[in-house]
């Protein structure tokens, strides 16, 4: 906020004032949503909208969601299995290519990294039907297992990986093989940790994306005790048919390890995300 | 692998043995690196396209087994140009572009705001872009509720302001597929304008302080500079946001499942209907291609369109 006298800049405050209206109209589905899962039912759809709930149901909701008939702890615990393993191979696999593709000559490899990020135009429903048919003949199908190797091989990841790869100057890596190391020992002590930030950058979107994936359960989950979040969620709100309350109670459960790994990772998130998109 | 056999005749045998050796050396090392990768995107992506091309033409009911394959040739395609349903997802799907233009626009006025002229950047970047991470799931049950017609918090809020019929929303097929659009301009804002911030600030400031030398107005400095400046950052975005309305599914599937009568019916969504619900799988398939060569020609239209407004 300015408060120093001479550097009062009135325009700036102002047109903050205006992005500071328009952000909460952007924030208002997150904020109708926490308060409503605050609340009892009756007081749902009150008009004039309460946004201090007059009567506190916060426990009850909560508890109900997360320990009562559709308990959300079990779809929580698979949600996470999923998120933390797609996202270490995926960024693994995603970092070798990277390095593979960036750092070492080899015939056709510019080709090879072409195919690869030719896939990415690919819409994933197209080719979904012979993957079902892929994962019910080899037995992948319903379960957690096949759900992680589906999201481990990611054009992005390589793609964003590689340009960080890129950046780093050929001679570190010359200089290492003439002193005899071999690529696998440069991957791992020069390369992975020269481009530490990048990965986690792009772990935690991996993980973002993992956790909000729908149409991957949809398709190749059946049995109820391995849904993750998003079909627990979509379950879960068409068992608590009118409890608006509850369901929001939910909604937030899904939304609130995103937003505490967003947070956390903020900075690298949105910089990560500005870059990849720039130099794409 | 290929080792050094062929070094005969050449002057310098032993030098040359080495090279080509590190040279299998290379070649061994990256494909060895690239390998899971590759093997991955063969069998999770590369096949499966193959599949699709091929199951394409046939008409072929999952349940059947696979002795139930019967070949039509182009029969699925020549069906799809009478299918209604199937047009009628097509237009909507063309119809969903729109809110490319719109999300990009209204993102490039945000960051170009943002990024000079206000304070608390960092409380305005993670508000925007709130939408963007949340789980899409959660997000579309509760626009559902927000939604509702008769006591919905929006319908409520809009007959208090004088709205005497307020729109059904996501229960009229005349709104349903714009209330979709809204939520996804709602969700890709923030996206699109940390790219946008990003390409503002590698724009050089010594452009805009030639153009206050100039005289130049706020207007005249946008469209000069900060516009031509930022093609390439509206390209990408063109692209990436035209592939990706092709690939809507979650919010459909949890919010609208393609209705009311179809109004919100896109070609991914039903295509999955096709394939998952009816079973039918080559004709499913034979959507997927179609689905396919869409996004192929768009992109490939963009790309050859590019040299005439991007500047680099």
């Amino acid at each position: 906020m300015p408060i120093s006298k001479e550097g009062f800049n009135w325009r700036k405050t102002i047109l903050t004032a205006i992005m500071f209206a328009i952000s909460i109209l952007f924030l208002l589905p997150f904020i109708w949503m926490l308060v409503t899962s605050f609340k009892v039912e009756s007081d749902v759809f009150v008009y004039p909208i309460e946004w201090i709930p007059r009567q506190w149901n916060a426990i009850r909701n909560y508890s109900d969601v997360w320990v009562g008939d559709y308990p959300f702890w079990k779809y929580y615990l698979n949600s996470i299995k999923v998120g933390m393993t797609t996202t270490i191979i995926s960024s693994l696999v995603s970092a070798l290519a990277a390095y593979g593709f960036s750092k070492i000559q080899f015939k056709g490899s510019n080709y090879l990294f072409l195919i690869v990020l030719a896939t990415y135009m690919v819409p994933s429903q197209a080719i979904l039907i012979p993957q079902f048919i892929l994962y019910r003949q080899i037995g992948l199908f319903d379960s957690l297992f096949g759900l992680i190797l589906l999201g481990s091989f990611s054009v992005l990841g390589t793609f964003m990986l590689r340009q960080f790869f890129m950046g780093i100057h050929q001679e570190f890596i010359e200089s290492a093989k003439i002193d005899g190391a071999n690529h696998f020992r440069i991957f791992w002590s020069i390369g992975l940790p020269l481009v530490k930030p990048a990965i986690a950058t792009y772990a935690i979107l991996r993980f973002i994306w993992t956790w909000n994936d729908y149409q991957g359960p949809l398709i190749f989950l059946r049995s109820d005790h391995l849904f993750t979040i998003p079909l627990a969620m979509q379950k879960f709100t068409s068992l608590s048919g009118e409890f608006y309350s509850l369901i929001m109670a939910a909604a937030v459960s899904a939304i609130l390890p995103l937003l505490i790994v967003f947070i956390i990772g903020q900075k690298s998130v949105i910089e990560g995300i500005a870059l990849g998109g720039v130099k794409g | 692998m290929e080792t050094s056999t062929g070094a005969i005749g050449n002057s310098v045998p032993g030098k040359s043995r080495k090279l080509r050796s590190l040279h299998s050396g290379e070649t061994l090392a990256g494909w060895l690196f690239v390998s899971p990768m590759l093997l991955g995107v063969t069998v999770l992506v590369l096949i499966p396209i193959i599949a699709t091309l091929v199951l394409s033409f046939a008409d072929w009911n999952f349940v059947q087994g696979w002795n139930g394959i019967d070949w039509v040739g182009f029969g699925n395609f020549e069906k799809l140009l009478h299918d209604t349903p199937f047009l009628r997802s097509v237009r909507n799907n063309f119809l969903f572009l729109l809110a490319v233009p719109i999300y990009m626009i209204v993102s490039m006025a945000l960051a170009v705001i943002l990024d000079r002229h206000v304070y608390m950047k960092g409380y305005f970047k993670v508000a925007y872009f709130m939408p963007y991470i949340s789980s899409i799931v959660a997000v579309a049950v509760v626009w559902q509720v927000l939604f509702q017609p008769s006591y919905g918090p929006i319908n409520q809020v809009l007959r208090a302001v004088g709205i005497d019929n307020p729109p059904m929303w996501i229960a009229d097929p005349n709104y349903a597929l714009i209330s979709i659009m809204m939520i996804v301009i709602w969700t890709s804002i923030g996206f699109n304008m940390i790219i946008y911030i990003a390409g503002l600030q590698s724009i050089p400031k010594d452009l805009y302080e030639a153009a206050d030398i100039d005289g130049a107005n706020g207007w005249v400095k946008f469209k000069r500079i900060t516009f031509p400046l930022l093609s390439p950052t509206s390209f990408f975005l063109l692209v990436t946001g035209v592939i990706s309305t092709f690939k809507v599914f979650d919010i459909i599937a949890v919010m609208t499942q393609g209705g009311p009568i179809g109004s919100t019916s896109l070609m991914v969504w039903y295509l999955y209907d096709t394939a998952f619900v009816n079973l039918k799988v080559g004709y499913a398939s034979s959507i997927a291609v179609v689905l396919f060569v869409f996004v192929l020609l768009i992109t490939f239209g963009q790309w050859a369109a590019q040299k005439r407004w991007v500047n680099y």
